[in-house]
């Protein structure tokens, strides 16, 4: 009580920047990985890193590992905002419930959920395109691909993930119109065996090449060991699979973290919903390599062309694999349309739960 | 050399006083592993174990209007601490009959499930008062009918009851996987993997607003002075324990030994499987692939930590949810890994056996004869 007082007065006497000196703002985020995953957590907490080496003193950081999607990531995030911090980044889209309960509970403490879709003046809301990597990755798939089957270890069937294994195969016909995917859902994000296991029945099924919508390495470690060419996920994954990995795609949140954390810090934080892609660099490919020269020279032109706005991966005509067409020749697919995804592109095999 | 000698009469005070030592050792010794990371150990004492008190604290010396919140945490040990006590007293009872019913995660999903059938399934408009008596017998009846398994399986095959009922875990949390992706899934879910919310009548009520503690507390608090009064002044509970103690007495004494059997694991896997069908009416609300199963195996710490008694296991149920909310907490203000708290939970059981050991048996330093 007296501590709100005293802030009052310090307010009113415009001290608040010394204040703000004194008191760090304390910035958490919630993961739900460990932060060794060496992909999706482990790119968050790059991030940190980078808020930290940004703003020194001026910020504390926090973050709780492995938590799970269920009744304790409520708690979690609750201890979080209870415990003083200023700034909360909740960085898995299973955690959306939990963090719209908390945000209405702390309305003086913003929230930022990551791939969700619920907002509020407390509450933004950030993603990646990272569809538009994985057409790059899908051109390249196609041409390397000598039977055009590629295998697809997945996670959940959620618009993002679907939304990735269509761009893929949109990417893969542009020069094979005749490839197919084989999906094979894990049901987690983080499950190293699992999505090892997944990989050898893709492989055994006769993909030729392999990428993930998951977590761990597994995939492109379980590929180099069957001499099978794969590609990596949220982070540059080279090191488990010198031989196999093509390209990955990087999940770059360290500038869009920095920047979030000086508008609170400055005070001209606001609930947005932001979703970018390769343009501003949210969305990073690692160096094209184990492949042709020709062929990287093609996915790196890919590359420039999204990021001119020259292409859109989602360019008509599409059709999902009951032969309805969903983008008419020349339209390309909206913001709308591309968040509530729900259906496979034809070419697609593997049974979407609905 | 060191060899084990049985005592003729292990000591009932330090059979008492086991679990204490055992706790001290392991605060004692994390704390050495926690100072050797580089943090404070005083610090980290406060954080992992103290936290509930400190908030008590700061609540009484606080303005009533400016109350709001400091219960949180304290309350939410009670939450965790709830299917901890109920599966904890369950395991208590087969582990006094001498059968080890490792299964209670997998009779914990299957009151789940049953519970979730129940409140998916009944109509809007029904009264609270008839859907959640309905949702908890079907969670108990799930869990029982799970445990049946291994219980037949003992009496007509001699199966192992540790490795059947173990294995049955895997199949339960496979069925409840196959249950939210399948037949139960919410068409409105995004694709993700779990059931729709449950129906408000299908929900425990909060005790205390602004917390998540449920009038669950209640009726875990009711079984617990029924169980007290069967083990301590029924012949029921004397024929558990001299089946587990002397079979052959037990056998004398003309207890049906099959009998026991199927009765001990009708009752551990009922109280399994109410812990499951609370959980998911009260905390989750729904049916998902996690629903902190693993509640079970935690479950074992807590029933040997509470010498088997149930006064003894409402204490270690509440120790064992401190230190899960305690992990957090070090993870949050002490940048302490997750990893601390399994360390701090097995090191907990370590001692603990250690000392119980070495009740019953004593050390024995011995030279080799010279042939």
């Amino acid at each position: 009580m007296f501590r709100t007082l005293l802030l009052g007065l310090a307010t009113a006497l415009g001290l608040t920047a010394a204040q703000a000196a004194d008191d760090p703002l304390k910035v958490g985020f919630v993961y739900v990985g460990p932060i060794g995953d060496h992909g999706w957590t482990y790119q968050h907490h790059e991030g940190l890193k980078a808020i930290e080496a940004k703003y020194g003193d001026k910020v504390k950081t926090t973050f709780v590992e492995s938590v799970s999607e269920g009744p304790d990531a409520e708690r979690v995030i609750r201890q979080l905002a209870a415990s003083g911090h200023g700034l909360i980044f909740t960085t898995s889209f299973g955690f959306m419930d939990p963090t719209v309960k908390v945000a209405k509970q702390f309305p003086k403490v913003k929230f930022e959920h990551a791939t969700g879709f619920k907002r509020a003046d407390n509450l933004a809301t950030y993603s990646a395109r990272f569809y538009e990597g994985r057409y790059i990755a899908g051109q390249i798939a196609g041409k390397m691909s000598k039977n055009g089957k590629a295998g697809y270890v997945a996670s959940f069937p959620i618009p993002e993930v679907i939304r990735g294994v269509n761009a893929f195969l949109l990417g893969m016909q542009s020069v094979n119109p005749d490839s197919e995917i084989s999906v094979v859902w894990v049901n987690s994000w983080f499950d190293p065996g699992k999505e090892a296991d997944a990989t050898k029945a893709l492989i055994a099924q006769g993909a030729d090449i392999i990428t993930q919508h998951t977590d761990s390495p597994a995939p492109v470690q379980t590929a180099a060991n069957a001499g099978i060419p794969a590609f990596g996920q949220a982070s540059d994954m080279h090191e488990f699979g010198k031989t196999a990995q093509l390209t990955s795609i990087i999940d770059n949140w360290a500038p869009y973290y920095v920047t979030r954390v000086g508008k609170v810090l400055d005070g001209t934080w606001e609930s947005t919903d932001t979703w970018d892609g390769i343009q501003p660099g949210m969305v990073q490919m690692s160096p094209y390599i184990n492949m042709d020269y020709e062929i990287a020279k093609a996915a790196k032109e890919t590359e420039d062309l999204i990021r001119l706005g020259r292409l859109h991966p989602f360019t008509g005509p599409i059709v999902d694999r009951d032969g309805k067409e969903r983008v008419a020749a020349g339209e390309t697919a909206d913001d709308g349309m591309m968040a509530t995804m729900d259906f496979f592109v034809k070419g697609v095999i593997g049974d979407l739960p609905k | 050399m060191i060899t084990l000698e049985k005592r003729l009469a292990p000591s009932t005070s330090a059979s008492i006083l086991s679990p204490i030592i055992a706790i001290t050792l392991t605060i004692i010794c994390g704390l050495l592993m926690i100072q050797a990371a580089g943090k404070s150990p005083v610090e980290a004492f406060d954080v992992y174990f103290l936290f509930p008190f400190n908030d008590i604290n700061t609540y009484l010396n606080t303005a009533p209007e400016d109350r709001g919140g400091l219960l949180y945490q304290p309350a939410e040990v009670l939450v965790k601490a709830i299917p901890l006590a109920l599966i904890g007293i369950g395991l208590a009872i087969a582990f006094r009959a001498g059968l080890f019913n490792i299964g209670a995660p997998g009779q914990y999903i299957l009151g789940a499930i049953f519970a979730g059938g129940v409140a998916l399934h009944v109509p809007e408009n029904l009264s609270r008062f008839i859907v959640l008596p309905l949702c908890l017998i079907a969670g108990a009846f799930g869990g029982l009918l799970w445990a049946l398994i291994p219980a037949f399986l003992r009496v007509r095959a001699g199966a192992n009851e540790i490795l059947t009922s173990l294995m049955l875990t895997y199949v339960a949390a496979l069925l409840l996987d196959w249950i939210v992706r399948g037949p139960w899934k919410d068409p409105a879910g995004f694709g993700f993997p779990q059931t729709p919310d449950f129906p408000e009548s299908a929900i425990i009520p909060i005790i205390l607003e602004g917390t998540r503690l449920h009038w669950g507390l209640a009726l875990v608090l009711i079984i617990f002075a029924v169980l007290w009064f069967i083990l301590a002044r029924t012949v029921t509970g004397f024929r558990f324990t001299v089946t587990g103690l002397a079979p052959k007495a037990a056998h004398f004494a003309g207890f049906n030994q099959r009998g026991t059997v199927y009765l001990v694991f009708l009752i551990s896997g009922a109280l399994a499987g109410l812990a499951g069908a609370i959980e998911a009416t009260s905390t989750i609300g729904q049916l998902q692939p996690e629903i902190s199963a693993e509640y079970g195996f935690a479950a074992i710490i807590v029933a040997f930590l509470g010498r088997l008694h149930p006064v003894g296991i409402l204490l270690a149920a509440l120790v064992l949810a401190i230190t899960y909310i305690g992990g957090e907490n070090a993870q949050i203000s002490l940048g302490l890994p997750k990893n601390a708290t399994l360390v701090f939970q097995g090191m907990l059981l370590l001692f603990l056996l250690t000392c119980d050991a070495l009740i019953h048996y004593r050390l024995r330093w011995r030279t080799r004869r010279r042939a």
